[in-house]
């Protein structure tokens, strides 16, 4: 299943794309091992998931511990702490 | 009522109180957040998550209206490019007694701040630029409703 990937913030200028589209291979059940594939793949996104404890996410637009499994979510969304207002 | 709006453009505050206004409504309560301009800063740029930052400001005002009954809510917040003295956000409450209409009004100011998916990235006349930092003060804010 095609998921869609969305960053927001400076982890979207670090990783270099607001979107994208991938297929999650089987290990990644959760956003906390979605963050450490996607640092594999080095250079920006390696900087921009370097501390997941620094990362805050939305599966479907509902913001989620990274702890969460990932299930059916079409919609996952990597960004900074909120600071709106 | 539930006004919720996420623009780029200025509001008027004044016009805002007006729309509040309804028949058995005793008060009304509101907050506008403005763009400090400290330490030379010329550029305040809102960054936010469609889709998601609507869905959240209405979760926040049903949250509201389920907790103090209020006639009308209305949450503005603007995004993209700001500067000292723009207002950046507002929030209108009216309710039938003044406790709910301020206490609502606190209530959406201060989770507002951390439950909707707003970022702020600050610019400086020379020339530094970087992205806010989420604040502690802000989390105890928002624990304590």
């Amino acid at each position: 299943m095609e998921r869609v990937l969305l960053y927001f913030a400076w982890v979207r200028e670090q990783v270099g794309v607001g979107e994208e589209k991938v297929a999650l291979p089987a290990e990644v059940l959760t956003l906390t091992d979605l963050a450490a594939w996607l640092k594999a793949r080095g250079g920006g996104y390696s900087e921009a998931f370097a501390r997941p404890e620094k990362l805050r996410a939305a599966l479907d637009q509902k913001m989620v511990p990274l702890t969460t499994a990932i299930g059916d979510a079409r919609e996952i969304a990597f960004f900074p702490p909120v600071t709106g207002g | 009522m539930i006004r919720i709006l996420v623009q780029r453009e200025p509001f008027d505050e004044g016009r805002e109180l007006a729309t509040l206004r309804a028949n058995g409504v005793g008060g009304i309560a509101s907050f506008t957040g403005i763009v400090r301009g400290e330490d030379g800063l010329t550029e305040l740029h809102l960054d936010h998550y469609p889709g998601m930052t609507e869905a959240a400001l209405m979760a926040l005002a049903d949250q509201a209206n389920a907790r103090w009954s209020l006639h009308n809510v209305t949450i503005i917040h603007r995004v993209g490019p700001l500067h000292p003295c723009d207002p950046v956000v507002f929030v209108g409450t009216a309710a039938t007694h003044r406790a709910a209409a301020l206490e609502a009004c606190a209530f959406l100011i201060d989770r507002l701040k951390t439950d909707a998916p707003f970022w702020k990235r600050e610019t400086f006349a020379d020339g530094r630029s970087s992205w806010v930092d989420a604040r502690d003060s802000d989390e105890t804010a928002a624990a304590r409703w």
